[in-house]
């Protein structure tokens, strides 16, 4: 494993990772044409890939369930659906191959950069804080940052960006590394015939096993997004 | 040279820490595709799965509608039936009633008819037979006058002579 270089380039004075932001594109048209083409010919009886977004929806909507009731959760089902094939599809993209041209790292998980995900967690930490004062008022969302101590204020204060670093690099943490062994192993394997005999089985196993951890990451973030909002939106905490 | 990796954003070491463009495109480029996603795809399988709900619950409204019907009609078909198996039996009922009385009748007119034949007859019988008694004495009479005569030879007169036998005969009828 070389040290890859980002890709970056400049435009109206703020930095890009070039590679971050095709990434971030790829796996956002793939998750658009999977769920175009299947909600194409929507019928009341459900056949092939409709039955499979029907069941994501109904898996999503179970967490939800597991966190709020629906009435107030309804409105996030989009959002975690959103989510949970964006990210699921982000993990899966660094799995197949990573690309290197002339040391710069091209194609790799977007969800394997510290900047995309530390985004989507404060983005949910911020849409958390605003559905609390949407649902209680400010009055009451301020309120319960003195419970059930005053003198807990300045935690509470610190476990949002606690909650927003945790979120965000729990699933850098994973990805990244999922693909840094994978690029150990990939090396390995370019080492020469003996290498690449002792790669072929890890690399195997690790990658079948970053699949789990992909999908279990994308499992965890949206369900921790559903925790946080229904914290900052129920009554009783 | 593994520990390198394990820095916050080593990769772009040489860069500055923080891309605001990354971020701007993370932001724009997720938001973007929550859009699309709920006008295209999610939008259009949540209205579907909506509508499936409303057509399994108003269909199982259906279903229990027409099978509360179907029982009222079962229990209004059963009770007419009752009804029609009573009214069968009432009319047989009384038909036999009627039979029964219109036999009685037959047989009491019949009876009667027969009793007034029979005494007609006897009647007839009776007169016929004064009838006869009569000419037959008439008859001996008028036989007994013309004996007479021959025997006595001689003419009686018709008063004395009628007298006469009527008393014989009387006497005879008496003796008889």
């Amino acid at each position: 494993m070389e040290h890859h270089l980002a890709p970056t380039f400049e435009l109206f004075g703020i930095t890009f990772n070039a590679s971050n932001v095709l990434m971030l594109l790829i796996a956002a048209a793939i998750v658009f044409l999977i769920a175009l083409v299947s909600t194409r010919n929507l019928k009341l009886k459900p056949t092939g890939m409709q039955n499979f977004m029907e069941w994501v929806m109904d898996f999503v909507k179970g967490i939800i369930k597991s966190n709020m009731d629906w009435k107030t959760g309804g409105s996030l089902h989009v959002l975690g659906i959103t989510l949970l094939m964006f990210i699921f599809v982000a993990n899966m993209l660094g799995l197949p191959f990573a690309i290197v041209v002339d040391g710069y790292l091209w194609w790799k998980s977007p969800t394997a950069d510290p900047g995309v995900t530390l985004t989507l967690a404060a983005m949910i930490i911020i849409l958390s804080n605003y559905y609390g004062i949407k649902a209680k008022g400010f009055g009451a969302y301020a309120k319960d940052f003195t419970q059930p101590m005053w003198f807990l204020t300045p935690i509470k204060i610190i476990e949002e960006f606690a909650n927003t670093l945790t979120l965000g690099l729990r699933l850098y943490g994973n990805i990244y590394a999922g693909e840094i062994l994978l690029s150990l192993l990939a090396g390995l394997a370019t080492t020469g015939a003996v290498g690449f005999l002792a790669a072929v089985l890890p690399t195997l196993a690790w990658q079948g096993f970053s699949v789990f951890v992909g999908s279990i990451q994308a499992f965890i973030f949206v369900m921790l997004t559903m925790v946080y909002i229904s914290h900052k939106v129920a009554d009783d905490h | 040279m593994f520990f390198d990796h394990l820095v916050l954003g080593a990769v772009e070491a040489e860069h500055s820490f923080l891309n605001i463009g990354d971020i701007l495109a993370t932001l724009v480029i997720f938001l973007i595709l929550l859009f699309l996603l709920k006008k295209f795809a999610w939008g259009p399988l949540m209205g579907i799965m909506q509508q499936r709900e409303e057509l399994i619950a108003s269909e199982i409204e259906a279903a229990e509608s027409s099978r509360t019907e179907s029982q009222k009609m079962l229990d209004e078909q059963r009770s007419l039936l009752k009804e029609a198996r009573n009214e069968a039996l009432e009319i047989v009922e009384s038909a036999k009633r009627q039979g029964e009385a219109s036999r009685e009748e037959i047989i009491t007119a019949a009876r009667e008819e027969a009793n007034r034949i029979k005494e007609n007859a006897v009647l007839e019988i009776g007169n016929e037979r004064e009838k006869a008694l009569a000419a037959v004495r008439e008859e001996v009479v008028a036989l007994s006058m013309l004996a007479a005569s021959r025997v006595l030879g001689k003419e009686l007169s018709e008063e004395e002579n009628r007298q006469l036998i009527d008393e014989t005969i009387a006497k005879a009828g008496e003796v008889q």
